[in-house]
């Protein structure tokens, strides 16, 4: 088990929901955090992580004024704010798989299905520090690997030309939301 | 606050780069082991998580009162955008809220009334009965909670009202066959 010094990690905590806010902090600082922002919408979200720079960002998907997923989108802008590669967590209600298709799409980094739990929490917390994924840019694409398998059974054309890119083993995003926990 | 400067090696392929960037996270993995029986972050959590569970009864009066508002104004006015985001947000959060607050089987039933709202192509077509069935079904199985058989009479309801909601956004897709397959056959991700 890998032992992760929460205390020095600052996380920002974007949910509209002041109760689902709450669990959060309360296991975030369960967990050892200390440093946990807070927003309530997709604006002030990304006004908090230009201002305080977060290592992680816990974000709700449905939001007023603008949502996780649109979030995700302008965060993931290289050269646009301190940090495009900072680790996004999108912890929704959501949870069917074009959902889950787009907010890989939107270079969210893990994925978490409510209803949330500790175990859940704690294990996209230590995948993102641990074991981060590189970055992919492409002309319509900027955020991590989204090949987290290498399928030795693919027969189809290799998408990405001039060479292959190496790639790091990782459960499918699908198959990590769909384990209990 | 000082922005953290990024470095990241790239590597430049034929139409993409690959990117790693200094992973500044790593300062954050302790090098020490976990020592038999010490206190895992896990469970110190789940007991913080328990602390605040005095508390999670409240929380749900809030998110049921706030739907049961929500409804009175769709009610009253119709399904406009902002009651419908209103209503689907207040059934939503409660979809998402109510297993950690110790009332799984309120989920459920929430859930219902997303689909409902949410693959409804005309949403001024939606039958004010059945919200208002979504919502009082939803209150009921919390305030009822308690009783020995509220698990078995919250699912007996709730397959109700999917059933019947199943019905109406069949026919009201009809003519939307990628929408018909995501309501018939795209199973929840969350584990059972």
């Amino acid at each position: 088990m890998v032992r992760i010094d929460f205390n020095r990690l600052r996380f920002l905590v974007i949910d509209d929901n002041a109760h689902m806010r709450r669990i959060l902090r309360t296991l975030l600082h369960g967990f050892g955090a200390r440093e946990v922002y807070e927003a309530e919408d997709g604006a002030s979200g990304l006004e908090a992580f230009t201002h305080y720079i977060p290592d992680i960002i816990i974000t709700d998907w449905a939001m007023p004024i603008f949502d996780g997923l649109e979030l995700a989108q302008m965060i993931r802008q290289p050269g646009a704010n301190a940090n495009p590669y900072v680790a996004i967590i999108m912890l929704t209600g959501h949870s069917e798989k074009k959902r889950v298709t787009a907010a890989r799409d939107a270079g969210v980094t893990e994925f978490l299905a409510k209803p949330i739990s500790a175990k859940g929490l704690y294990q996209r917390i230590v995948n993102v520090v641990a074991n981060p994924r590189p970055f992919i840019k492409t002309k319509t694409y900027f955020g991590p690997d989204r090949r987290r398998n290498v399928n030795g059974s693919y027969v189809g054309p290799e998408r990405r030309k001039g060479g292959k890119a190496d790639l790091i083993r990782q459960p499918a995003l699908l198959e990590k939301v769909r384990s209990p926990g | 606050m000082a922005p953290h400067k990024n470095t990241a090696a790239i590597v430049t392929y034929g139409d993409h780069e690959v990117i790693n960037p200094e992973n500044k996270l790593r300062r954050a993995v302790s090098d020490t082991p976990y020592i038999p029986g010490e206190d895992d972050p896990v469970a110190r959590a789940e007991r913080a998580l328990a602390e605040l569970a005095g508390e999670f009864g409240s929380m749900m009066d809030e998110e049921c009162d706030r739907l049961d508002k929500q409804r009175r104004l769709v009610l009253a006015h119709g399904f406009n955008k902002a009651n419908k985001e209103g209503l689907f947000h207040a059934a939503h959060d409660i979809k998402g809220e109510a297993a950690t607050f110790g009332y799984p089987a309120v989920a459920a039933a929430a859930e219902s009334l997303c689909r409902l709202i949410e693959y409804t192509p005309d949403t001024m077509r939606i039958p004010h009965r059945l919200v208002d069935q979504h919502v009082d079904a939803i209150r009921a199985i919390y305030r009822e909670y308690e009783r020995s058989d509220a698990q078995e009479l919250a699912a007996i309801l709730t397959q109700r009202l999917r059933d019947v909601t199943d019905e109406f956004l069949m026919y009201e897709n009809r003519n939307r066959p990628d929408v018909l397959e995501q309501i018939s056959g795209a199973p929840s991700i969350i584990p059972e």
